[in-house]
């Protein structure tokens, strides 16, 4: 496994759109950066842009990366290899490749800026840390769906729906669902829709730490419990790893069945 | 005339010769405050030693300048009230007085000024109390450095640290207040002056206001209070140049303002609390200067406000700038600083082009269902707010600040 996943990265890392991530989010430090001259500002503005944008990447890529390299798969599996180093491997190169790219990209404006320096190194480092999460998640996703689907346009249209799906159509629902029930105590119902999208999720996990004075305004003790104390940043940790786990564990599990 | 003016002087000496200064110690002849008290003539000047004195019930009941060296602790053993002042022109200077009692029908207090004036109350500290300097029915009182550290836990069992009562043209300055209900408190209270005081982990307010008019607070720090400053019912208050901070709960406001008129807000800073400021029923009140920074509502109106005035205010960084729960606004915003802002500036006079509208759509929603909350941020909230920014149908649409400025306000 450890072989595919070197040769995967590699091979990534040679690759023309790791260096356009690369260079997207560096500029998008630098330019954040500039025009606010503030830590704590430039990292709320980077919260909403990396929530949307790392799962659309994450998807796109992952799918992408499985189509292309379709035939060399086909190819290894005619070896002597285990089936699931075989895909675990490229999961991982794609999902790694793209991590580093977010956290080298993001990291290196912020670290020149005098991030060590502030306050906001928490935020920031939170922020990092449920990018790279993202990714983690969205590409195993993404893998999903291709394995799942042979044909390209079908997959990449589904991976696109899922992404609008849980970035936009889920909140929508979630907020008409919500208002439908508002007679109702609805605090625990609302952490259970929130843990079960990553994205809201990892909105959340930001939330706690920009918003809390927001969030606090709400009589819940649910929530109090949730918000007030370091259980909802633990809680919120392993959903997020539960996230990554079970999309990977699919993979295994359906690359294994699967006729070639 | 010159007789008249000799005579004056005569007397004014003579009595200055006349006022003695009585010492109180636990080796001294005079061994209590109380004995201290009783043997003093009127302008005598008490001083008390170093000692523990247990002593309740002590009444100065004429004018005297009592004054402790070197923290002498008195201590009322929780038995009742400890020191009442019923007498003119009274000095209490540095005492240390502990252990008040505790009571439900009475209302016990460290000090106790009833019916005096011209009396000065200084460098105390204060702890485990019910009350603390509790000032009924007396005018032109100084109450100056003072530290009162209580132990509350419930409103309905503690008392407050600084309790004005029916009282006039009050100083309040410098004092240092912890762990009580309210901070400070005037009741039926006017013309009094609140100064750079620290009003702190309050149960309940760090200043309270009721029915009292004409006050002015300014350069006071009210952080982790249930609520910072509440001012209701009172007419023509001035507030400047205060910090409200870090006031976090369900109900907690750095600023609660009800039934207030003509009041002016000016200079203050409101950083990091649940609300900012919470307004209902407020009518003619100027804001100007003020900053809201990082709080989850920067100001929150009610309902029943008429002709609020918020000029030249920075709001940097609130979940939600301000919030209404109605369609109807009769208030104006100019000129001020807001972070959430996208608008541009092609004439570069520092005005935005665009007027900015600092109701959203979702703060609307919140104030229905609370839980939405959660949905904080999310991308399905902007639109929604886009949306109801380009035609808005549930917030009010004349709520416009038409001067938006482009960068931030400094004064």
């Amino acid at each position: 496994m450890l072989k595919i996943l070197k040769y995967s990265f590699y091979d990534l890392m040679r690759s023309r759109w790791s260096y356009v991530y690369f260079a997207f989010y560096f500029l998008l430090g630098i330019v954040l950066l500039f025009l606010n001259n503030d830590l704590s500002k430039a990292v709320i503005t980077l919260m909403n842009v990396i929530i949307v944008l790392v799962p659309l990447i994450g998807t796109i890529f992952g799918v992408m990366y499985y189509y292309n390299n379709k035939e060399f798969t086909e190819l290894l599996l005619a070896q002597p290899l285990k089936r699931s180093s075989i895909f675990l491997g490229q999961y991982l190169g794609v999902a790694i490749s793209l991590s580093m790219s977010l956290i080298l990209g993001l990291g290196i404006p912020f670290v020149f800026y005098g991030l060590f320096e502030s306050s906001a190194i928490w935020d920031f480092s939170l922020l990092i840390i449920t990018g790279t999460f993202l990714t983690l998640i969205f590409t195993a996703l993404a893998f999903n769906i291709a394995l799942s689907n042979e044909n390209k346009i079908k997959g990449f249209g589904y991976a696109i729906l899922l992404w609008l799906f849980l970035a936009i159509i889920y909140d929508g629902l979630f907020l008409m669902t919500l208002i439908m029930f508002e007679d109702y105590p609805l605090d625990k119902l609302s952490l259970i829709g929130t843990m079960l999208n990553p994205i809201d999720l990892s909105r959340t996990l930001i939330l706690l730490k920009l918003d809390i004075s927001a969030l606090l305004g709400y009589t819940g003790a649910v929530f109090k419990q949730f918000f007030g104390t370091s259980f909802g940043l633990i809680v919120s940790f392993i959903m997020l790893s539960v996230w990554v786990l079970l999309p990977v564990s699919r993979i295994i599990f359906k690359s294994k069945k699967k006729d070639f | 005339m010159k007789k008249i003016l000799v005579f004056i002087a005569v007397v004014l000496t003579t009595s200055i010769v006349l006022a003695q200064s009585i010492e109180v110690c636990k080796s001294c002849p005079i061994s209590t405050l109380k004995e201290g008290i009783a043997q003093a003539k009127d302008f005598d000047t008490i001083i008390v030693k170093k000692g523990t004195y247990k002593e309740h019930n002590v009444i100065v009941n004429k004018p005297l300048t009592i004054i402790g060296k070197n923290y002498p602790v008195v201590d009322g053993e929780s038995k009742g009230e400890i020191i009442t002042i019923i007498s003119d022109n009274v000095t209490v200077d540095g005492l240390f007085i502990i252990n008040v009692g505790n009571s439900y029908t009475s209302d016990y207090a460290a000090i106790r000024v009833k019916n005096s004036k011209n009396f000065l109350i200084q460098n105390l500290v204060l702890e485990k109390l019910f009350f603390g300097i509790y000032i009924e029915k007396s005018r032109d009182g100084k109450v100056f450095h003072n530290k009162i550290i209580g132990d509350a836990v419930e409103e309905y069992n503690s008392g407050n640290g600084i309790q004005l009562w029916y009282s006039k043209n009050i100083q309040i300055e410098h004092n240092f207040i912890q762990h009580v209900r309210d901070g400070i408190y005037l009741e039926f209270s006017d013309f009094c002056t609140i100064k750079n005081n620290i009003s702190s982990l309050n149960v309940r307010y760090g200043l309270h206001f009721m029915f009292s008019n004409d006050d002015v607070y300014q350069d006071n720090e009210f952080s982790d209070n249930g609520a910072g400053v509440a001012v209701m019912f009172s007419k023509r208050i001035k507030m400047y140049n205060n910090i409200f901070k870090e006031n976090w709960g369900t109900a907690s406001y750095g600023l609660l303002l009800k039934e207030i008129n003509d009041a002016e807000i000016e200079g203050n800073t409101f950083s990091d609390n649940t609300i900012g400021i919470n307004v209902e029923g407020t009518n003619r009140i100027n804001y100007k200067h003020n900053n809201f920074q990082n709080n989850g509502w920067a100001v929150k109106v009610k309902g029943a406000c008429y002709a609020n005035i918020f000029t030249e205010n920075n709001f940097l960084y609130n979940s939600f700038d301000i919030a209404y729960n109605s369609k109807v606004n009769d208030n104006q915003f100019d000129r001020n600083y807001w972070s959430g802002y996208t608008g541009y500036d092609l004439d570069k006079n520092g005005t935005g082009d665009v007027p900015y509208r600092p109701v959203k759509l979702f703060s609307y929603i919140v104030n229905r269902t609370p839980e939405t909350i959660i949905l904080l941020r999310s991308m399905f909230i902007d639109i929604i707010d886009f949306s109801e920014k380009v035609s808005p149908v549930f917030t009010p649409d004349n709520l416009l600040d038409n001067n938006p400025q482009m960068k931030k306000i400094t004064w």
